[in-house]
């Protein structure tokens, strides 16, 4: 099994990722600079935060118009993985592979801070670890990251059960205090039509390790890695033969 | 401008009139902030060397041992005059010249503290600088990728027409192959790579060495230079990558007198011949004054070998950095630019690089304490105001405004000193002084500046590496800031000895007065201190632990939050003995308390409002003093058995839980519900958040 965590020009959570795939799930891991684009198939790519671009234009506006998105969006179409944390969730926002913007704050000022997220889908390779409804504390770091999108669009999400994880309070209950940067219904991580690519505000890799104050952000990537493994998704490998 | 006694003196060494560009480089290379004219001789005296210390003061960044395989580079610089001018691009860009100060020793940048001193809140012009000091380090830090962990607010009328924005940072390297900002060899090339050069921040150096006039707002601008954080971030990765291919003889960040002054500074272990039209511009029609000068930021000027240069060239392309090679290290120690086939610059590089005269001024000493009068008002009243204070109050308005999380290193951030991981040990940072109490007691306040964060450490069980300091002050004409400036550096000497803890590097701040509000500021001689710990599980307080007070209260009132709130005055307090330190850590490290908090800014009530504040405490004696005063070498710790407590200064003073901060003493009793306290302490955050 092989992830590829994608280096723009102003990632920085790139090497974090990569510390948490090889060092504690032990998962091969290349970091792939953009202008490299994807030279292997592989079982699934990290878009990780940071500031693409220097957030310059909109934040992700620019790297989703870069070539490496074409060979990302043709991963995603073959039912492979992706997953977008902060930045990445940004450009997998402008780059259409989720419904919907993340957009400035409610509060127009950068937020770093820990927050509890409610696990709303326990069905997704991203998500099959938790347990529904479970309450789960992961670490935020964004200046755009307040969810919108239109009622329907909301809707729909609701329907098809693709929210992956909301705001929400210590005891699981979504109120306006609980959500840091006033997202549409407090909705921090969605998953796309096919359930293959999850984006999220929050930063799974800073809860990775209990020493950091959490090892709730871990599920995450054990999920990814166990959906592969059980064959749920299709691999690197399938897609080569 | 170069003054007319320094113009005559070099006219007469050189035996000619000096050239425009010649003028430039000596008004820039010779002011305080390039040369330290007026502080060189008394920061002679200071500690700066131990068994850790690999690279002392004088290049970009001091690089220190941390453990086998780790260095630290560490840095510290201020950017007030900027800060003033434009708040967002002032502090953005002190934040992006000390971060290219540690990556060009080839480390890598992991965490930033930052201490902030601004004029009252009350004003609406210093929330305006405040907010958008703070954004503009958020901005730049978050975007660069590299944690803010530590910082501190003082708040202070002193400062209401000079804030100081000073800046921290620390990198990792390995200690056998960090670089150096010294040439190495002639014949080398010197390839200058990063943003192009514009007119932006010209003359910032010597900008910075003078009084900030009425209206410095206007004519100042175009001397504040504008920041790149994404451009920086790209300069990270590349000069990395560069320093890997060991490739790299000596690199350099050029900030303070652009490029004159980095391959002027450079280049002084031997002599260099640069052409001024080869370096990129982003402007047509600048001189030479302007390409050498200008303080455009985000480039890096490196020397490698004839055959490396494309090596170097090809990697900033990979960063989509553009490069040139604009010159050479020669064996003649002379400092020469050519632009458009003309000689416009032809120095002896000593002259240039530390030739400057050392200025001399006369000294006065001043007392500044006034008598102890006790504050009218009733204590609870007294409490509320102490708590209020934008010094003691929560600062979380600032803190989330900063990625502290990046790089995933970090451990903790809200107690007395930040705290990452770093190999299996942990690396500890804090800074600040108390300008208050320094403007008492300059010798005394300036060695409890150096105690206090050695103590901040010391809660965190770890032991001091090395201290940077800032050291900021009013102009050194005048008799007693002279003095002021004197016995704080010897009061920072004196206690970084007893602490057998060097001091590394930093950087001088001086003429930090405003015409504009008639004031000059209290001195702040601002500290950063990292030190080497245990990585440690958190401890929790429950219900039921023992307080107890470790060391003596005196009637220490003189600069305290209280003197600041009431104007009571009193004895600023006396130089701590660090004999408490050692044991604290030893607590700590080991896991014998549940907490520990050193006291500092508001006293034991701050402490106890901070750490306990649902518990019961008795205390003996005069309440003002046992509550405010503000005297050094004092913790408070919540414990289970006071026995491991046994054979140190201390007393039980209650213990906690309950509902509220219940205190008692001789002549009553005061109540604080926890909801009264959160609001006091909230008060940053109310005035701030709109």
């Amino acid at each position: 099994m092989r992830f590829a965590v994608v280096q723009f020009g102003g990632s920085n959570c790139d090497r974090d990722v990569c510390h948490v795939l090889r060092d504690i799930c032990g998962i091969s891991t290349d970091l792939v600079w953009y202008k490299e684009r994807l030279t292997q198939p592989y079982d699934a790519i990290v878009i990780p935060g940071g500031f693409s671009y220097g957030d310059y234009l909109r934040a992700g506006a620019i790297a989703a118009r870069t070539p490496i998105m074409s060979d990302i969006l043709a991963h995603a179409n073959d039912g492979r993985l992706v997953l977008g944390i902060c930045n990445g969730a940004q450009i997998g926002a402008e780059c259409g592979l989720i419904p919907g913007i993340f957009t400035v704050n409610a509060y127009p000022k950068f937020i770093c801070e820990w927050t509890y997220l409610r696990v709303e889908n326990t069905t997704s390779p991203f998500t099959t670890a938790y347990r529904r409804g479970e309450v789960i504390r992961i670490p935020v770091a964004h200046k755009e990251g307040r969810y919108v999108a239109p009622p329907e669009t909301l809707e729909k999400l609701e329907r098809k059960n693709r929210i992956a994880f909301r705001f929400c309070d210590p005891y699981g209950v979504c109120t306006p205090e609980s959500n840091p940067n006033g997202s549409a219904r407090n909705i921090t991580g969605l998953l796309s039509e096919q359930d293959n690519v999850l984006v999220m505000m929050p930063h799974p890799e800073r809860a990775a390790e209990a020493v950091l104050g959490s090892d709730d952000g871990k599920k995450v990537f054990d999920s990814m890695i166990g959906s592969i493994e059980a064959g749920r998704v299709p691999s690197a490998e399938q897609v080569r033969t | 401008m170069v003054s007319a006694r320094d113009r005559s003196y070099l006219e007469h060494e050189l035996k000619r009139e000096l050239t425009p560009l010649e003028l430039a480089c000596f008004d820039n290379l010779w002011s305080e902030h390039c040369s330290y004219r007026s502080t060189g001789a008394l920061l002679k005296t200071l500690p700066t060397t131990g068994e850790n210390v690999l690279l002392g003061p004088g290049d970009d960044a001091a690089i220190v041992r941390f453990s086998d395989d780790i260095a630290l580079a560490i840095g510290m610089e201020s950017h007030n005059h900027p800060s003033y001018v434009d708040p967002y691009d002032g502090a953005a860009t002190g934040v992006g010249g000390i971060v290219r100060d540690v990556i060009s020793m080839g480390a890598r940048p992991v965490a930033l503290m930052d201490p902030l001193y601004f004029g009252p809140l009350s004003q609406e012009k210093n929330r305006y600088l405040f907010e958008h000091v703070v954004a503009g380090i958020g901005d730049y830090g978050n975007c660069i990728g590299v944690p803010v962990v530590r910082g501190e607010l003082v708040f202070d009328e002193s400062y209401a027409g000079n804030p100081l924005v000073n800046v921290v940072c620390v990198g990792v390297v390995n200690p056998d192959t960090f670089l150096t900002a010294r040439v190495k060899k002639p014949g080398s090339r010197l390839v200058l790579y990063g943003a192009s050069t514009g007119r932006d921040g010209l003359g910032g150096a010597s900008f910075a060495s003078r009084d900030l006039s009425e209206d410095a707002e206007a004519e100042d601008r175009p001397c504040v230079q504008v920041g790149d954080p994404y451009t920086e971030k790209l300069l990270i990765e590349a000069t990395l990558e560069m320093a890997a291919t060991g490739k790299i003889l000596s690199c350099r960040d050029l900030g303070a007198a652009g490029l004159a002054g980095a391959s002027s500074e450079m280049s002084s272990t031997f002599g260099a011949c640069l052409d001024a039209s080869r370096v990129h511009l982003r402007e047509t029609g600048m001189n030479e004054v302007e390409i050498l000068l200008a303080e455009s930021q985000e480039r890096m000027l490196v020397e490698v070998a004839p055959a490396d240069v494309q090596i170097i060239g090809d990697i900033a392309e990979k960063y989509d950095l553009p490069w040139s090679d604009i010159g050479e290290v020669t064996e003649e120690r002379r400092y020469v630019i050519t632009f458009g086939g003309r000689t416009v610059c032809d120095l002896p590089i000593d002259l240039l690089v530390g030739g400057a005269p050392c200025e001399v001024w006369p000294k006065t000493p001043y007392h500044a304490e006034k008598p102890y009068a006790p504050p009218s008002g009733s204590i609870r009243d007294l409490a509320f105001a102490v708590l209020s204070h934008p010094d003691v109050a929560r600062k979380d308005w600032v803190a989330r405004q900063y990625d502290h999380h990046v790089q995933i290193r970090t451990l903790s951030v809200g107690g007395d000193a930040g705290v990452l991981r770093l190999g299996n040990d942990a690396l500890v940072l804090s800074c600040g002084c108390n300008p208050r109490q320094i403007y008492l007691a300059p010798y005394a306040g300036t060695a409890n500046a150096v105690y206090e964060n050695a103590a901040n450490l010391a809660c965190a069980g770890a032991e001091p590496l090395c201290i940077v300091n800032c050291l900021n002050f009013a102009s050194p004409v005048h008799p007693e800031i002279f003095w002021q400036i004197e016995q704080s550096v010897l009061g920072m000497g004196d206690m970084a000895r007893q602490l057998t803890t060097p001091v590394v590097g930093g950087n001088v701040s001086l003429y930090n007065e405003s015409d504009e509000f008639e004031t000059q500021i209290k001195p702040t001689p601002s500290i950063g201190m990292v030190g080497k710990g245990p990585v440690l599980t958190p401890g929790t307080v429950g219900d039921g632990a023992l307080l107890a007070l470790i060391g003596k209260t005196t009637d220490a009132f003189g600069g305290s939050v209280l003197d600041a709130v009431t104007g009571c005055g009193g004895h600023a307090p006396a130089m701590a003995d660090p004999g408490l330190l050692a044991p604290v850590r030893a607590l700590v490290a080991g896991g014998r308390i549940d907490a520990v908090t050193d006291l500092s800014r508001g006293g034991l009530l701050a402490a106890l409002a901070r750490c306990a504040p649902a518990a019961s405490v008795h205390l003996d004696g005069n309440p003002l003093r046992e509550l405010f005063a503000e005297t050094e070498g004092r913790f408070l710790v919540a414990c289970q058995d006071e026995a491991v407590l046994s054979g140190l200064p201390y007393r039980v003073i209650g213990e906690t839980g309950g509902d509220t901060l219940s205190i008692r003493y001789t002549e009553g009793i005061l109540e604080f519900p926890r909801g009264d306290i959160t609001h006091a302490l909230g008060t940053t955050t109310r005035l701030m958040r709109y």
